[in-house]
């Protein structure tokens, strides 16, 4: 880990801007994410900003129905809201399938939605990696790929975003709220955070440098049946092979969206439209265009498997 | 103490306290946080500083250049240690690779550099800057690739068996079975990291570490560093878990050693985790065929089993048909290790090793041959048991309760309820299974030596360099030694793994409980002795009880025997040709219902049972824990554990307990362990074997045959991962 210096911010603003104005500066909430990769000197950042004492940790109901989850709420608060529980079953499903316990304590919901990839040759730093070393190649290419991405990738990175709470705010229309450092807050889709690799994969998100993650925008509850399903190895503690989001409505209309297979939550228009046809029209619209690797090509019958029982399950009468 | 004929009946027999279900005398030390585990030594030695490990970057070649001349001038860098400053090092007699490389690199994460600085940090961001160019050179990391180069290993063991005429038996078997399997390279990952702290005074060297075997690091540590053993003093009280991935000298224990020589200062070194795969040692994946043929009615005529592994050059193979010599009856016998060089880490003991992939195997195998068969798998066991080994029909087991373990097993699991044809059991969206495996583990008998002292107060303490790598040994010698000189087990003192004291077994290969405690029996023997003698009464008759030594009309308290000083007794147990007459081995059977996941094919353990027949057990409640934590294990490998290698680069890519999956909690049901009352006069005067490794025995068996029951189709190379089932499950919806 290098040596790095550190301050607490008072306002939103004062983080952002102190962000922006120190070369080589992040935010740090929980840090479960970001210590972890600093010791491994994947980030390597000269000054740290904490964001911890703003005062964003609180759930409130917006005007129009819907809810405002502040930046640093933690991931055990939102889960167990009962707001949260009662009209956005998937959102609590998937927060609960992460990491665990104690790291869901100490996680925020700004730092779930930017924690950065698991692929393992990223977290080897004796490795070539083009989203950690720009123009080194990719190792995963050609390697041990089980985990990583079959949808949207490019020859560049393989990389998926690992995250679950994310996927279920994709199929809730959540969008980002974000403060800059010139004090201005603009609104962002979720579904236009997280980027794609394409030659770039170090540039993660559509954030500017130091603009700062305010709070997460549900609108007003979608209703429907509400299904988080997350496919792994082991039963806890692991990073999703696959994971299916789904609101669905008595009409058999609905949003679905997947986890596990891209740098962000896989959300595409025609697998909506596609819904009330059923799982193979579905399936085919969201895995249209997936490359796989010979280690994880069995991602995409396990993604249909899955998106055919959440379907199946999501109907069943209650 | 000599034991070479049977045992007879002697104050361990009682029963008081040896044998009962007994809290962990540590237990409150571990729960409370305050058991000293190495790298927690602050109080042992004062101004200790902090060392840090750079592992090299790749599999194999040499180090063109190694540019420390920054981390040299970071702040608080009190000393950096390569191969180009350390002076001449040996090797161990228990090291494959040497455990500080440079300039040739021998594998991944070798350690090439420590970094010594005042503080961990400090250390760590100076090791970071340390540059290395390498010079790569082309290696062997395919195991599948490398098999037809594997000759045949030369160590004890390891070379062909033959008995009778398997080709032509098997060619002539009406039922025959033959195929292939695989089972991955694994890592023990244990909570405790290999960890240590290293003091000279002058030419004199002292470790706190946390190693299984005290006298074996002391051997190794002497020979590396090229200093006369007797300069060498290990310690190590509390060990974090082990494995197998503790029995030798590591890289953290040598390179705290050199760094504090280099420092002029106490120096401690924990193995970073994401360092401790590829720098330690791991259990060798194999390639395994088995044939087996048999008569309509199920009795095994021919039998061959042959495993492939590697390692580096001067390494050995897993043993992975050990098992199969011994455990079914059979005329014709074939077994063969083939050794391959892999430029990979090296390979070495991870709990039952042999066994343990050697079984998830062979008991696989014999799973898919009582279907061919349209047996029972339980009856096919049985009717192929064999009370002698089966090699030397002339050479009895000396206890062989395999067919009441099987018998009892089935019976308690509800065997009966099982559909013998697969895919039809169905919970919900759960394909249902049932599997069985027979478990076989042998029985392994070491000269282990102890020191008993009786004080003034009444209060015996127990010294040996044994260890307790989690697995209760500090209870079952104190128990040992209150049984045998009849005192309360609050008025035992134990004192375990230091080299200053009489060496022990160790803790390995499930031979510390049996061996160690017979060391303690034979020491207490001896102290009786000097009691009686002190005491003027008759040491052969006189009975220790309550405090009390009784001899006829006379009673003495036992205390009173140290009163004029404390009285002090060594010995050791020595074995003589006993195995030799008679084959010892341990046995079990373990019974397994699995779920699978319709849609996703993820597998879920439902529950477990594991019926063990293992000589005396001396602590029903710490054996168990050994046993529900080695079918833990099992599940792991049965389930997930996988040290993916990365064929083009030559290393375990998942090099950190994040991505190196071993079973949570949520994935372990509840589970049942059941010992037979046994006890085996042959193995030793506690009658007693181990229990340890035969936990995880066939346990990967047991899951595999269970998945198969419930999805109708066989996975043979491990882990069994849902990718490998999802083309074989129902259509959804
Ligand atoms: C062993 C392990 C297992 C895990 N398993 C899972 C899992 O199964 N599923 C899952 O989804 N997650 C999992 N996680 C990841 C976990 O969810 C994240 O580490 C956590 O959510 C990150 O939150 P944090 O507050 O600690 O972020 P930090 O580590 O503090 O920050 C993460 C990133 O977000 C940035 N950031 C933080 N706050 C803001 C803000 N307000 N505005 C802008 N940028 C900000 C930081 O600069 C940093 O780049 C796991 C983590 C671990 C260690
Ligand atoms: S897939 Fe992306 S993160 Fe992984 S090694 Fe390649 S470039 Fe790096």
């Amino acid at each position: 880990m290098k040596a790095f210096s550190y301050e607490r911010a008072r306002t939103p603003a004062e983080a952002a801007a102190a962000v922006a104005g120190t070369p080589g500066a992040k935010f740090i909430a929980g840090g479960t994410n970001l210590l972890d990769l600093m010791k491994l000197e994947i980030e390597t950042p000269a000054h740290l900003v904490d964001v911890n004492g703003l005062d964003l940790d609180t759930i409130a109901e917006t005007g129009d129905g819907g809810l405002r989850i502040g930046a640093l709420v933690r991931n055990t608060d939102l889960a167990a809201d009962p707001r949260v529980r009662r009209d956005y079953a998937v959102l609590a499903r998937a927060v609960l399938a992460g990491a665990s316990g104690q790291l869901r304590n100490r996680a925020t919901t700004a730092g779930n939605l930017l924690q950065r990839t698991r692929c393992p040759y990223f977290y080897d730093t004796d490795q070539a990696c083009n989203k950690r070393h720009p123009g080194s190649g990719c190792a995963a290419l050609g390697g041990f790929s089980r985990h990583n991405a079959i949808l949207g990738v490019s020859d560049a990175c393989i990389a998926t975003y690992p995250g679950d709470m994310a996927v279920a705010l994709s199929v809730l229309d959540a969008s980002v709220e974000t403060v800059r450092p010139d004090g201005q807050t603009r609104t962002i889709p979720i579904g236009e955070l997280h980027r794609l690799p394409g030659t770039t994969p170090q540039i993660e998100h559509t954030l500017q440098t130091g603009e700062l993650i305010a709070a997460v925008v549900l609108p007003k509850p979608a209703g429907g049946r509400q299904v988080y399903r997350k496919v792994r190895d082991r039963s806890s503690y692991a990073f999703a092979l696959v994971s299916v989001a789904a609101v669905v409505q008595r009409d058999g209309s609905g949003r679905i969206a997947l986890g596990g297979v891209a740098h962000k939550p896989w959300r595409v228009d025609a697998a909506d439209a596609a819904l009330p046809r059923g799982a193979k029209a579905v399936s085919a619209a969201l895995l249209d265009g997936a490359r796989t690797t010979p280690d994880n090509a069995f991602k995409k019958p396990l993604a249909e498997r899955t998106i055919a029982a959440v379907l199946v399950d999501a109907r069943r009468p209650a | 103490m000599k034991f070479d004929k049977p045992a007879t009946t002697n104050p361990i027999d009682q029963g008081k306290i040896v044998g009962k279900p007994t809290d962990r005398i540590d237990g409150p030390l571990k729960t409370t946080g305050t058991a000293p585990y190495a790298y927690e030594r602050h109080d042992v030695v004062p101004d200790q500083a902090y060392g840090y490990i750079v592992g090299a970057g790749i599999a194999k070649g040499r180090i063109d250049l190694l540019d420390d001349s920054a981390a040299r001038k970071a702040p608080g860098v009190l000393a950096v240690v390569t191969a180009k400053n350390a002076g001449k090092l040996g090797k161990g007699n228990f090291n494959t690779a040497r455990l500080l490389g440079g300039p040739e690199i021998e594998h991944y994460h070798q350690a090439i550099a420590l970094v010594v600085a005042e503080t961990f940090e400090q250390a760590r961001a100076a090791a970071q800057t340390i540059r290395v160019d390498y010079v790569r050179s082309k290696g062997a990391y395919d195991l599948a690739r490398a098999k037809d180069s594997a000759v045949m290993p030369t160590g004890k063991n390891e070379k062909d068996t033959a008995v009778g005429d398997f080709a032509a038996a098997f060619e002539r078997a009406p039922v025959q079975f033959d195929a292939t399997y695989g089972t991955p390279d694994e890592s023990h990952a244990m909570m405790e990291p290999h960890a240590s702290i290293a003091a000279w005074d002058g030419d004199k060297l002292t470790v706190w570490t946390s190693n299984q075997m005290i006298a074996w690091g002391v051997g190794d540590m002497a020979a590396t560093l090229g200093i006369p053993k007797g300069n060498v003093r290990l310690i190590s009280p509390y060990i974090g878990g082990g494995f197998g991935g503790k029995l030798f000298l590591r890289a953290d224990v040598l390179l705290a050693a050199l760094g504090a020589r280099a420092a002029k200062r106490p120096v401690k070194v924990a193995l970073q985790r994401p360092l401790m795969i590829n720098n330690t040692t791991h259990r060798p994946a194999t390639i395994q065929r088995v044939r087996l043929g048999a008569t309509r009615d199920g009795k095994l005529t021919a039998i061959a089993h042959e495993s492939w592994s590697g390692d580096l050059p001067g390494g050995g193979p897993e043993v992975a048909v050990q098992q199969t010599r011994l455990l079914y009856a059979g005329e014709n016998r074939v077994t063969r290790l083939r050794l391959a060089t892999l430029d990979l880490p090296e390979g070495n003991a991870m709990r039952a090793p042999g066994e343990a992939p050697g079984l998830m195997v062979l008991e696989a195998a014999m799973d898919e041959m009582a279907e061919k068969l349209g047996i029972d798998p339980v009856e096919f066991r049985i009717l192929n048991d064999t009370q002698v080994d089966p090699e030397k029909p002339g050479r009895p087991f000396s206890q062989r309760r395999l067919v009441e373990c099987l018998r009892t097993g089935a019976e308690r699991f509800g065997w009966s309820k099982r559909n013998a044809a697969p895919g039809k059991v169905r919970d919900g969206r759960w394909l249902v299974g049932m599997g069985m495996a027979a478990a076989f583990r042998n029985n392994l008998l070491t000269k282990s030596g102890a020191r008993v002292r009786l004080g003034g107060n009444g209060i015996v303490t127990v010294e040996t360099d044994m260890t307790d790598i989690g697995t209760g040994t500090y209870t079952i010698i104190a128990q040992t030694a209150a049984e045998m000189m009849g005192v309360p087990l609050d008025r035992v003192v134990v004192r375990l793994g230091d080299s200053a004291f009489p060496v022990s077994a160790g803790s390995g290969g499930q031979w510390g409980a049996n061996n160690s405690t017979s060391g303690v029996y034979a020491a207490c023997v001896k102290l009786r002795e000097a009691v009686a003698q002190k005491l003027g009464l008759d040491a052969g008759t006189a009975e220790f009880a309550d405090g009390q030594v009784i001899a006829g009309e006379r009673r003495s308290a036992l205390a009173q025997a140290a009163k004029d000083g404390e009285l002090v007794a060594e010995d050791a147990i020595e074995y003589g040709e006993l195995d030799k007459r008679y084959q010892q081995s341990t046995f079990g059977a373990h019974f397994c219902e699995v779920g699978v996941d319709a849609h996703t094919g993820e597998i879920r353990v439902r529950r477990m049972l594991a019926v063990c027949a293992a000589g005396r057990i001396l602590n029903p409640k710490s054996a168990r824990s050994q046993v529900i934590g080695a079918m833990t294990m099992g599940v792991g490998a049965a389930l997930m554990e996988d040290l993916v290698v990365d064929k083009r680069l030559g290393f375990f890519v998942n090099h950190d307990l994040a991505s190196y999956e071993v079973p949570v909690h949520a994935d372990i049901p509840h589970q049942d362990v059941i010992f037979l009352d046994e006890t085996d006069p042959i193995s030793s005067p506690m009658k007693a074997k181990g229990v340890g490794e035969l936990g995880i025995c066939g346990v990967g068996a047991a899951v595999a045959n269970a998945v198969y029951n419930a999805t109708g189709f066989r996975v043979r190379h491990y882990p069994i991962t849902l990718d490998k089932l999802l083309d074989h499950l129902p259509t959804v919806g």
